[in-house]
């Protein structure tokens, strides 16, 4: 063993030597070019050269709604802080409490003194919460995966992914240069086609890393993920699995750890566990969960966690609250799944709207009926939709997507969230609303 | 205009382009960074038409740049000598070498993969190796947790390991410390006072987070607010905030640059900028660290090949590992010779620099609208968390409309919002120049005590980060360990933050600090300077 191990070393030690060799040559050779750099420019071209302005053609950005503070005198049923956590008072005191503490900003990435006893506090008890070995807490959601994946992935590995992962996922992938094969959203045959193809064209070896990136509730959708089938899969082909659970932990299983407790699949089968502080804590942020071996890795190679400042004190102090409350009261889990059903019934009834979403996940995408028109128009029709229901009471989202920079970009919708603070009635006036705006912005 | 002065023995002709040039980039300043493609002036056909221009002298090459009319000083970064450089790579190879040995002999339970026999190994062996067996040994000098404010004290949580730097266990035990680690540059972090006020009111009103996007259903009129008074702050037309400085750039930068795009990019730019620039696909070339007689070779040959439809330089106000501050007046006269356009990051120099903590442009004297993008993050100087990118207001718009932190990333928190304002409104009060000039004359008497001690100093002299070189790993962990125990908690860096044999130590001051306690800091200095022989510097 020992002996492979020498080899194997060797080999890579007279790489580096080697590497340093032609380095120290090629730094010889260039600065003795770059002496003779030959210059081409001329008069001519000089005034010839026209540049372009950064910003060529007039954007319009649609000014958005301002929100006082949430819920004041309005239903918000577009943000997605499903179990009510924005407005817990004991969250808030105890963030109160922590500002006075620690001020508001860190001041610091982790490394260099940005380490507060409560960003330590807060991964240990996110990692007893989701029973795994270890976690790290980024300073923004949207950084959490995208700086994740390309921790582990690096140009050459190949990726598999479901063809409807949020942006930040894309984003990821695209800065990780892997090679990255889209499946058709949720489609276990077209997945296992794929990789029965990789496999057959040696795309898929054992020499070369491969992933599996897939979202337990997508947030462009509101579906489930058949996890156990892609578990499944991913060892029959040795791939690893990252998988989002952003919308699902805090939502789904008894105790609200996401959809592996939901499903039942051991936490270990899944390598990262990438989570989301923005959604069910109510603060900002995110954090990678699973073992030691993995996610150590990224306190030194993920760049959003060493590069940037960590996560203000008070809002670390706001997710371990939450997690106080979560921990307390996990009946607020089944409260909330309750709420979903409810809402997907409703929605099921709508005439002039389709629904697309699991039964128990918090996230409703609601289609218009029978408009057939180009994006931007029906981007306006949804907004005004909006507008409709923010005059009587009722705030929802409309999806707000890049359409050039999203890999497919979704139809545009209404983003429904449900939360635990949405009773029978709310629900009734929420879907006769949507049903009168609909009527009002056709007309 | 230095170009003129190139130019000077030419025929008339060639100053009047020249003229025109800066005329037409004076412009520029009113409708703020626009290079209105056509009618920018220096259509071709109309130096054709005057009739003064030879075919041979419009082959001639164009005038240089004459950078002797202008400060390029990149900052002191004064060489080691032979001897320690060589030094500094053998105790690195030894370094290496133990580790390769004690890889051989024992690999800890958490360094390996549990039931994943058969894929592909997860890790790059080196890197692996590197963290493992040579980072690990100096682990205890980063992350270093501390329970208090990052003020100008903090108290740091004691450490202690049973198993070499794998794992550590705390004492118990605290220890109050100076602080020159945080960049806390004009001392807003503060448990107590009006910000913490202001962020405390913010978070009753309107919630501790929104759980939304700006674009959906995350604006208030704090955020408003926010950008309004930053772009009022900057003196540009505009700004869009969001909630991590980090991503401001990572996902900003794909809004406004695309195909077509030639940046020109400082080889120590900062990861979120190289990640912005990456994300954005465009085609990059690194110039040496504010080398700006290769950023100009590298523009004209751009120029000369004609096929970009722009050129950007991407540059920061104050490099955070090297201390230098980029020379804006000569960045800016190549620019508008050139045509350029430029992207700088204040990260670090907003609410520094400059008399009235405006930034490097303030620092500079060179006017707001002569950048085209203004990047900057609130996590330093304002002691809260966050960006910004301000200039033109199309420009913004182009930021919220294609720029991916508008549309995807959760609103900036009400309470961070309100630390930033209540910060931004106390540097433009007359008492907050008062802390800017507190930081600059802290830094100066640092900067001034550490030259007389004889180490080596990186940077500029206004710069508030200090990086004095300590060169060897060991060095660095030895200097923080010893500062600490005096009571000065400090950074040391080394590779891959900075080159393999350039580990230094890292001050970062603050208006905060009293003389008195810089000068206990100074003490503590000399002090391990003495013990650890790091009197590098070659002439004192
Ligand atoms: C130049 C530069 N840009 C951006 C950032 C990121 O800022 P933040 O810490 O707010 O994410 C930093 C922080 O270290 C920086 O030095």
């Amino acid at each position: 063993m020992i002996l492979l191990d020498i080899v194997d070393t060797a080999s890579w030690w007279t790489i580096v030597i080697a590497v340093q060799v032609v380095i120290g040559c090629a730094y010889f050779l260039c600065t003795r070019k770059s002496k003779k750099h030959e210059d081409k420019l001329t008069k001519k071209m000089l005034l010839e050269w026209k540049p372009k302005p950064l910003v060529e053609e007039e954007i319009f950005v649609p000014q958005p709604q301002l929100m006082g503070k949430i819920d004041e005198g309005m239903l918000n049923v577009g943000c997605t802080s499903f179990l009510g956590f924005d407005k817990e008072p004991q969250i808030m005191e105890r963030a109160i409490k922590s500002l006075h503490k620690y001020g508001v900003g860190s001041c610091g990435p982790r490394g260099f003194y940005g380490t507060i006893d409560v960003h330590l506090e807060l991964e240990e008890r996110l990692a007893k919460f989701l029973q795994v070995e270890e976690t790290c807490v980024y300073s923004y959601g949207f950084s959490t995966i995208a700086s994740a994946i390309p921790a582990y992935a690096k140009k050459g590995d190949i990726i598999f992914a479901d063809e409807k992962v949020w942006f930040a996922i894309q984003k990821g992938i695209d800065a990780s240069r892997s090679t990255v094969v889209y499946f058709k959203h949720n489609n276990m045959k077209d997945l296992e086609r794929k990789l029965e193809m990789a496999a057959f064209q040696k795309d898929l070896n054992p020499q070369r890393r491969a992933f599996l990136i897939a979202e337990a509730i997508y947030y462009n959708t509101g579906t489930m993920c058949p996890l156990r089938k892609l578990v499944e899969l991913a060892r029959r082909y040795k791939l690893r699995i990252i998988l989002d659970e952003s919308l699902s932990i805090g939502t789904l299983g008894e105790h609200g750890r996401g959809l592996t407790e939901f499903l039942g699949v051991p936490r270990d089968e899944i390598d990262l566990i990438v989570g989301s502080l923005e959604h069910s804590f109510a603060s900002i942020g995110g954090f990678c969960a699973g073992s030691h071996f993995i996610v150590e890795h990224q306190r030194l190679s993920g760049l959003g966690y060493c590069f940037s400042a960590s996560l203000p004190p008070m809002l670390t102090e706001a997710a371990i609250a939450g997690l106080d409350i979560l921990e307390a009261k996990p009946h607020l889990i089944a409260e909330l799944n309750l709420v979903a059903n409810k809402l997907q019934c409703a929605f099921s009834g709508l005439n002039y709207f389709t629904v697309s979403g699991d039964d128990l996940s918090p996230i409703k995408h609601l289609y218009p009926r029978d408009v057939v028109m180009p994006y931007e128009t029906k981007m306006e029709f949804l907004h005004n939709i909006e507008k409709y229901c923010l005059h009587r009471g009722i705030a929802v989202a409309v999806t707000s997507y890049i359409k050039d920079a999203e890999k497919n970009c979704p139809e545009p919708s209404l983003r429904i969230a449900a939360s635990t603070k949405l009773n029978d009635a709310h629900i009734d006036e929420l879907c006769d609303i949507l049903e009168r705006a609909y009527l009002h912005c056709r007309s | 205009m230095a170009a003129v002065q190139v130019g000077g023995g030419d025929n008339l002709n060639e100053s009047k382009s020249t003229s025109k040039i800066s005329e037409c980039n004076g412009k520029k300043k009113t409708d703020n960074g626009k290079m209105g493609g056509n009618q920018n002036g220096y259509v071709n056909s109309e130096h054709k038409s005057n009739g003064v221009d030879s075919a041979a002298d419009m082959e001639a090459p164009a005038p240089w740049m004459d950078w002797a009319q202008l400060d390029i000083f990149p900052g002191s970064f004064e060489k080691c000598s032979l001897l320690t450089a060589a030094l500094t790579h053998a105790g690195l190879y030894l370094l290496m070498f133990l580790g390769f040995v004690n890889q051989l002999l024992f690999t800890p339970k958490v360094a390996t993969e549990r039931n994943r026999v058969g894929y592909a190994p997860l890790y790059n062996p080196f890197e692996q190796f590197y963290s493992r067996y040579v980072y690990r040994r100096v682990r205890h000098i980063f992350n270093r947790p501390i329970c208090s404010t990052p003020g100008a004290e903090l108290t740091l949580k004691e450490r202690a390991t049973d198993d070499y730097n794998w794992s550590f266990r705390f004492t118990g035990a605290e220890k109050r410390c100076i602080n020159l680690g945080s960049y806390n540059y004009l001392g807003f972090a503060a448990p107590e006072g009006e910000c913490a006020d202001a962020a405390e009111a913010a978070a009753r009103r309107y919630g501790l987070a929104l759980a939304s996007s700006r674009a959906e259903l995350g604006s208030t009129p704090l955020h408003q607010e926010l950008e309004e008074t930053t772009a009022k702050f900057l003196g540009v037309e505009a700004a869009v905030v969001f909630g991590m400085g980090f991503a401001t750039n990572a996902l900003g930068i794909p809004g406004l640059l695309g195909a077509g795009t030639l940046v020109l990019s400082d080889e120590n730019n900062h990861a979120s900028l190289i990640l912005g620039l990456r994300l954005a696909r465009v085609a990059v070339r690194v110039f040496a660290h504010n080398d700006m007689r290769q950023l100009e070779r590298l523009a004209r040959d751009a120029i000369a090949e004609r096929r970009w439809d722009r050129i950007v330089v991407v540059v920061e106000g104050v490099y955070s590992m090297e201390g230098s501050i980029v020379p804006l007046p000569a960045l800016v006269a190549l620019k508008k010779k050139y045509g350029l356009l430029l992207y700088l990051d204040e990260a670090h120099s907003v609410g520094a620099m400059g008399a009235r903590g405006r930034g490097v442009v303030d620092h500079w004297g060179v006017a707001p609208g002569d950048v085209d993008v203004l990047m900057g993050t609130f996590t330093k100087s304002f002691g809260a968390a966050g960006g910004y990118i301000a200039g033109a207001a199309r420009l913004v718009d182009a930021v919220r409309a294609r720029g991916h932190a508008h549309a995807y990333a959760h609103a900036m928190a009400p309470a961070v919002c309100a630390q930033v304002l209540a910060a931004m409104r106390a540097i433009a009060a007359p008492a907050g120049e008062l802390r800017v000039r507190r930081l600059r004359d802290n830094t100066r008497h640092f900067r001034r005590r550490l030259r007389a001690m004889g180490v080596v100093v990186f940077g500029h002299e206004d710069s508030p980060v200090v990086p004095m070189l300590v060169y060897t790993f060991s060095k660095m962990a030895a200097t923080v360990e010893r500062l600490t125990a005096r009571g000065v908690a400090t950074v040391g860096v080394g590779f891959p933050a900075t080159p393999l044999n350039k580990a230094r130590i890292r001050f970062c001051l603050s208006a905060a600090h009293s003389r008195a306690q810089l000068d206990r800091c100074l003490d503590a200095v000399q002090q391990v300077v003495d013990e650890l022989g790091l009197r590098y510097a070659r002439a004192v």
